[in-house]
């Protein structure tokens, strides 16, 4: 699989000189599978762009998995142009909720006076689905869901292709008000989809200095994301889901923080960028972008 | 690389340990097979014993633990209990009940027990409170 980002930021888009190097988008992440199909993560603001490239070889059917409905996680979707295409069937996955149902939900966004546009009157062929906590075959790859700690209805995705595992959880506070240490690992959010994951996409939100006024918000500091990693036994950890507040500086100090912490447990750290991409495959794990 | 993991406990019961982790106030932990998972340390006071001690036992080896009683000092069917009626019948319930301490003492306590219901009505376990009263120890 390729994996590309096209969105990392946290909460709000944030564009601007400072956070130019590793982008504003909100998260979106294209995953093109070996067997040629697309899963999207997410619908943040980075799936407009992501929209455009998509359109330059248009594809019949595809594959949004969301994982929540908070703002910054589906705002894209109004702009993502193969939606307006009335051929396109697109498939979209998200958290269940006991009280509505998917489509019902993304409705009250895609509606006015939020939006101009009603999703009963998108174009393209829908389909909705909650998200599978057992495992759903897509092309090549399996993809399974399962809840995280959040606010709302929240999931991680874990998408397996040939033996590689790509984990997705943008917003995750993995502990609140217990030590993660004094946790089993079945007792761990998050870990029965991130474990031995070869890339694990991770929400490290706040430094671990900001991270005493917001607890409970449903986002992990440096120590959450660094000790999860370690323990799910990630091989490659990227932060994502960077606070609009900080700027590039501030997150290259995070990662050092990040780094120090971790300190030989996990394999390799960095920070997302618009435009990563990373090659999952046989041969292994490749940052070529 | 893939590896299978543990059984994951489900996110209802996640959260509810860490409210209970976090509760001055004993509280029991159930999971969906009935099977005691975790109690804080408030409920250490009651059992005498640590959770990381006790592990994960049955339902039924807890209700050998705390003896349960009614108020008029009848032994309870398990199932009478409020966690039983919450667990076998799936709603909550709340009653006086006499429950042995870890010293060999009973103590009349309030117990509010209540289904955890997820996404299609899942039962996903139960969580049991206690509220001691005072001064009724024998």
């Amino acid at each position: 699989m390729r994996i590309r980002v096209w969105g990392c930021r946290g909460s709000l888009a944030a564009p601007g000189a400072s956070t130019v190097r590793y982008g504003g988008n909100t998260s979106c992440v294209a995953v093109e599978l070996e067997s040629g199909d697309v899963l999207v993560l997410d619908a943040g603001t980075g799936m407009r762009p992501l929209g455009v490239e998509l359109e330059q070889e248009p594809r019949a059917e595809m594959h949004v998995l969301l994982s929540h409905l908070h703002l910054d996680h589906v705002q894209g979707l109004g702009f993502f142009r193969p939606l307006f295409r009335p051929d396109a069937h697109v498939h979209i996955w998200g958290p269940a909720s006991p009280v509505q149902s998917l489509a019902d939900r993304l409705a009250i966004y895609l509606s006015p006076p939020l939006f101009p546009v009603r999703l009963a009157d998108i174009p393209a062929r829908i389909t909705f689905h909650d998200g599978p906590g057992n495992e759903v075959t897509i092309g090549s790859a399996t993809i399974r869901a399962g809840g995280v700690t959040h606010q709302g209805p929240t999931i991680g995705w874990r998408i397996e292709e040939h033996g590689r595992v790509l984990a997705y959880l943008p917003d995750h506070e993995p502990v609140i008000g217990v030590d993660l240490e004094s946790l089993a690992d079945d007792w761990l959010s998050g870990y029965d989809i991130a474990h031995h994951a070869d890339v694990l996409l991770h929400d490290a939100q706040y430094g671990d200095e900001e991270y005493p006024r917001h607890v409970g918000w449903g986002h992990s500091c440096i120590e959450h994301v660094t000790g999860f990693a370690r323990r799910a036994h990630a091989a490659n950890l990227v932060m994502f889901h960077h606070d609009p507040y900080h700027t590039d500086d501030d997150l290259e100090l995070l990662l050092d923080v990040a780094r120090k912490t971790a300190g030989d447990h996990v394999e390799h750290i960095c920070l997302a960028h618009e435009g990563m991409t990373i090659d999952l495959d046989a041969a292994g794990t490749r940052f070529v972008a | 690389m893939t590896a299978t993991g543990p059984a994951a406990k489900s996110l209802p019961l996640i959260l509810a340990r860490e409210l209970a982790s976090n509760l001055s106030t004993p509280m029991f932990v159930l999971d969906g097979e009935g099977t005691l998972v975790f109690f804080n340390d408030a409920a250490e006071l009651i059992l005498g014993k640590a959770h990381s001690e006790v592990g994960e036992i049955s339902g039924l080896q807890l209700g050998e633990m705390l003896e349960l009683r009614d108020e008029h000092d009848a032994p309870m069917r398990r199932r009478d209990s409020p966690a039983g009626v919450a667990f076998y019948q799936r709603r909550p319930e709340h009653r006086t009940v006499r429950v042995k301490m870890f010293d060999g003492t009973h103590r009349l306590v309030e117990a509010t027990a209540y289904p955890l219901f997820g996404a299609g009505d899942m039962l996903h376990g139960v969580v049991t409170v206690f509220w001691p009263i005072n001064g009724t120890s024998s």
